[in-house]
């Protein structure tokens, strides 16, 4: 038999009830700060919300590691990428004269720009790295439009919590939250140390969020969409990468 | 827990038992209640964080020194194994199946347990002084001729004697403060540093480190170093008796089932 005295059981009871009220508390509270990542389901949704969470608190407004120009990688690795489609040897075939980004969603201004547009906006130009989850990474100049500068323009609603950017490769799409968004070095980019971003490095534009993985750093953008929730959006996870298991917060 | 005092007394000399019904005062046991759960956590873990992270070099074996490195640049060295990654050069001709995905989400959340039960356990160990009686060894301990006689008895199969079963020797204590103290924080440190928003908040632990594909191959070394740690914790367990010694970590009672029943 068990020997449970009054004073444990009392004791124990106060603390399961303070733990269990303390769980909801935290919950509650990392939903309304935004601190619950759109693939917080199944078995590895607690270490994934946990991972996002943390970091958000921890990140918020850090910067990506700058380089000095002297350790600009002088062979950056382009990676794998399917044959292009018909449609996009069109655009090339024009020097991409007709690209064009559209946005669209929570947005006051629905919008369209050129890349002559893009380049018209007040650019940026960065040195950081490339790391992929695979374990390689390069350092390179990057050189665009701060994304949240095209937000601005296009006038995205207060209440937009992410932005979901879409790729001329088919079934290719991926999103971020407004942290990332809306943080200075997350660029449309369409120069690489010092040109036109190169096609196999997702020229003609191509988005760098560099305080996460290259996975998150999509090629070949053609449309950006506001909204406050990624349910809507494929199978609500947030990112076509995560149907093939993989996070979506990419920040480790 | 608290009361428990060390564990080199003998039975006898534990505290009489409040109970009057129970005659026979009950052992201190081998091992701590927190000791046992927060080691078979870590040890689960740690089988999932080593086979995620088998499984995500696969995807890269090739390792670098400094801040960069790519399949354009050179290797510090590579591994003679096959990739999950059609761009890397391997020698073989087939390429593995990307198992990425999963292996980088058990990875973090093993990651998480491992580092959470590490913590429970780091304040158990100062609360309770579990580290000043269990494992910093006495000056007995650490004479030459102590250690040299730890390390060449196992290395004869002798199994270690009765008086072993309830105190660890000086060379034990020595390794498991190392691998508590040293190379636990380094695989947590060097995996942070390979974090691209964590380098952005603390940039410092990367630099320290040497850079990102420093630290990753800090992390390679230091993982292989914690399998050999455990490859030999096995073997010393198998030596001093497989069963008697697991049946301690789980039920708290040293000595042979056998006694026991």
């Amino acid at each position: 038999m068990i020997n449970l005295s009054r004073r444990k059981l009392i004791v124990s009871g106060l603390a399961t009830t303070a733990g269990a009220s303390g769980l909801v508390v935290a919950a509650r509270l990392a939903q309304k700060y935004g601190l619950i990542p759109p693939d917080h389901g199944g078995i590895f949704g607690l270490g994934e919300t946990l991972t996002y969470a943390s970091q958000r608190l921890l990140t918020r407004h850090s910067m990506a590691r700058e380089f000095p120009r002297d350790r600009i990688s002088p062979r950056p690795f382009p990676n794998e990428l399917d044959p292009p489609t018909g449609e996009f040897k069109h655009h090339q075939a024009l020097g991409f004269a007709d690209w064009r980004l559209s946005v669209d969603g929570m947005v006051y201004q629905p919008a369209s720009f050129s890349l002559a547009d893009l380049k018209g906006c007040p650019s940026r130009s960065y040195i950081t790295e490339l790391a992929c989850e695979e374990g390689w990474s390069y350092i390179a100049e990057w050189t665009g439009v701060p994304l949240s500068h095209v937000l601005h323009l296009a006038g995205a609603h207060p209440q937009a919590r992410y932005v979901v950017y879409t790729s001329m490769e088919p079934n290719t799409w991926d999103s971020i939250d407004m942290a990332d968004a809306l943080h200075p070095q997350t660029l449309l980019c369409y120069g690489m140390n010092g040109s036109e971003l190169p096609v196999p490095h997702g020229g003609p534009l191509r988005m760098r969020v560099p305080r996460q993985c290259g996975y998150k750093s999509l090629k070949f953008i053609t449309r950006l969409t506001v909204t406050d929730s990624l349910k809507r959006f494929g199978n609500g996870c947030g990112s076509v990468a995560c149907q093939y298991g993989y996070a979506w917060y990419a920040g480790i | 827990m608290a009361t428990s005092e060390s564990p080199r007394l003998p039975a006898e000399a534990s505290l009489p038992s409040r109970v009057s019904a129970a005659p026979v005062a009950k052992p201190a046991p081998r091992h701590s209640a927190l000791v046992r759960v927060t080691h078979w956590i870590t040890a689960l873990s740690f089988f999932a964080l080593l086979v995620s992270g088998i499984e995500i070099v696969i995807s890269h074996p090739r390792f670098y020194w400094g801040e960069t490195g790519t399949v354009l640049t050179t290797p510090l060295f590579r591994l003679p194994i096959p990739s999950s990654r059609r761009l890397v050069p391997t020698g073989y001709n087939y390429v593995l199946p990307d198992q990425n995905g999963w292996s980088r989400a058990l990875h973090f959340e093993a990651a998480w347990v491992a580092v959470l039960t590490g913590l429970l356990y780091l304040i158990f160990g100062l609360v309770t002084r579990h580290f000043r009686k269990d494992l910093v060894p006495s000056r007995a301990d650490l004479s030459w001729r102590s250690l040299l006689t730890s390390f060449v008895k196992p290395l004869r199969f002798k199994r270690p004697g009765p008086e072993e079963a309830s105190s660890y020797n000086g060379l034990q204590r020595l390794t498991y403060l190392f691998v508590i103290f040293v190379l636990f924080p380094l695989v947590i440190w060097s995996g942070l540093a390979m974090s691209l928003a964590f380098a952005s908040a603390f940039p410092w632990s990367v630099t320290l480190l040497g850079g990102r594909q420093s630290a990753r191959t800090i992390h390679f070394f230091v993982s292989v170093a914690l399998v050999l740690f455990l490859f030999v914790h096995v073997l010393m367990v198998c030596l001093a008796g497989f069963w008697s010694r697991t049946g301690a970590m789980i039920t708290g009672r040293a000595g042979t089932p056998k006694e026991r029943t």
